[in-house]
């Protein structure tokens, strides 16, 4: 690990400072800075800020950045309205590391891409510039939707694909003191030619919390398939939010990890299933949206036709249609 | 940099490079050697440790970062002669062969008894709502952090169950 100041940050304005780089948990920055992938000059450590409730307010629910992710998964409130997001949680990481992980730093965790992580190759994302090694390589966990030329990464949180499927929105802070509250889709920045930028969090920017609107109508579920049933990053995870009425799916909500990078929500395939009559036809057509899009790089074609399977696996189950 | 480390109870002057992980400072400046490293990389489970009575990888923790916290080692459950119910247990019933990954999945077992004690749900918990179940799959479940390359599993299971109600872990809550 390259030597570092370090900063206890005893104030939000501490925590501000555009010349730091910010330590929550310290389970994904820690990691990158033994590996030298991360080498911040100087650590703030914002864990003695006060960001660490979860409070209710009127058809909301604001997550404070510090609250850890086996706090927010074990929340009463959390596992009753928002089971997606628990079982998102849930699902990811280990007890240790859930205790450990906090809110803010589970949305900013970076790429597990092995050429991210492998400081003799190059990388557009670590080193910008030196290309992207991924593309035609090892990449069998690595995405089919959103990717540029320069970058197929994904982002690896399952948190992150229950907040979106819950429509979440991202308080940030800003070293002027201004607060912004972004939905997940504008939080992260797809990669285009500048893999390097994630999110839109400029220099000096503080996430404060997460907010999640009255949970949508209708049955929850989460579904991850990884390489072995447990403490695995996703190949494919599925969040979803469907109510059905009358026989036919008066609203759905899905969001993708392991796809893309970020968690992939598209809404023209939810409107394939509004007003529909489920089945299994019907799910294939809504994955047939989702995928126009979808580019197999080699090792990770099979992503496709397993985010059929997980789309119509997910959707039988929450509308009682037998596969 | 000067910090204080509470340790089992006892409070430790270190003068440490702040690149020092809480497992460094454990075994290289405490010589506290039970928590051992495997990856030190999160990845194994070998180096879990109680802060504030919650299990973490000590691995991935800065030393300075846990100031003021109160740390527990498998120093701290028992000793030689005075073990702690799990500790016996996992004597008991081979809940190892080489030992290596045996103090982590000590300290992640009681942790683990705890928070199943407060009614925590994990991922194959049928309903979220409910008391989980003391059954094998959740404690498979809940002690995935903690890898064993001897594959001793099967004693590690017997282990946790059998010393479950000796630590503590009479009944489950349900979530309100
Ligand atoms: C072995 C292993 C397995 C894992 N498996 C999974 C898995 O299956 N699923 C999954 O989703 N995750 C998994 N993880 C990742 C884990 O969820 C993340 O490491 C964790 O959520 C990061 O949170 P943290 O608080 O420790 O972040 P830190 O490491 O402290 O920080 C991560 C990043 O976030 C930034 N940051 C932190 N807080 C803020 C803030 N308030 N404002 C602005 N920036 C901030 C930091 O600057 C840093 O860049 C795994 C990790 C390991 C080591
Ligand atoms: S040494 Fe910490 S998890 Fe392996
Ligand atoms: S007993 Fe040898 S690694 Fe577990």
């Amino acid at each position: 690990m390259r030597p570092f100041e370090y900063v206890r940050a005893e104030t939000r304005d501490d925590a501000h400072r555009a010349d730091g780089r910010i330590i929550a948990g310290g389970t994904n920055l820690l990691d990158l800075m033994k590996l030298q992938v991360e080498t911040p000059e100087r650590l703030l450590d914002v864990t003695r800020l006060d960001m660490h409730e979860i409070d209710e307010a009127e058809n909301s629910v604001r997550i404070g950045a510090l609250v850890t992710n086996s706090d927010l998964a074990a929340h009463p409130l959390i596992r009753k309205r928002y089971p997606v997001l628990s079982r998102a949680l849930l699902a990811g990481a280990s007890g240790q590391l859930r205790n450990k992980a906090t809110t803010g730093g589970n949305l900013m965790q970076r790429t597990r891409c092995p050429y991210f992580y492998d400081t003799t190759q190059p990388c557009n994302k670590r080193a910008p510039g030196t290309g992207c090694q991924a593309i035609g390589g090892v990449n069998r966990i690595l995405a089919i939707l959103g990717t540029s030329d320069h970058c197929i990464a994904t982002h690896p949180s399952d948190m992150a694909v229950g907040m979106r499927t819950l429509d979440a929105r991202v308080e940030i802070e800003t070293a002027d003191g201004d607060t912004k509250l972004l939905p997940l889709d504008e939080f992260y920045r797809l990669p285009g030619d500048t893999p390097e930028r994630e999110t839109a969090l400029e220099p000096g920017d503080l996430i404060v919390a997460v907010h999640l609107p009255d949970p949508p109508a209708g049955a929850q579920a989460y579904r991850k398939v990884r390489d072995r049933s447990s403490y695995a990053f996703a190949l494919v995870s599925m969040g979803a939010v469907v109510s059905v009425e009358n026989g036919k799916i008066a609203s759905a909500a899905m969001a993708f990890g392991g796809l893309g990078p970020r968690p992939w929500r598209d809404h023209d395939a939810e409107s394939v299933l509004e007003g529909e009559t489920p089945s299994r036809a019907l799910f294939d057509k809504a994955a047939d949206v989702l995928l126009a899009d979808a580019k197999g790089q080699g090792e990770n074609d099979f992503k496709i036709p397993l985010t059929r399977r997980v789309v119509a696996a997910v959707l039988s189950d929450l509308t009682g249609v037998s596969q | 940099m000067q910090i204080t480390l509470s340790v089992n109870g006892e409070s430790h002057a270190l003068d440490i490079d702040p690149r020092t992980t809480l497992l460094d400072a454990l075994r290289d400046h405490l010589d506290l050697t039970g928590s051992k490293k495997g990856c030190d990389h999160g990845q194994c489970g070998a180096c879990t440790v109680h802060v504030n009575g919650r299990r973490i990888n000590s691995c991935l923790a800065l030393a300075v970062m846990h100031e003021g916290d109160e740390v527990t080692t498998i120093e701290g459950l028992g000793e030689p002669g005075n073990l702690s119910p799990l500790q016996a247990a996992f004597v008991r019933h081979d809940g190892f062969q080489c030992g290596y990954c045996t103090p982590g999945q000590i300290m992640s077992a009681k942790s683990m008894l705890e928070e199943f004690g407060n009614g925590w749900p994990s991922n194959v918990t049928d309903d979220l709502t409910a008391a989980p179940d003391f059954s094998d799959a959740e404690i498979k479940e809940r002690m995935s952090g903690n890898l064993c390359r001897c594959s001793a599993y099967p004693g590690i299971c017997r282990a946790i169950r059998d010393a479950a109600p000796d630590e503590g872990m009479h009944k489950t809550e349900a979530a309100e």
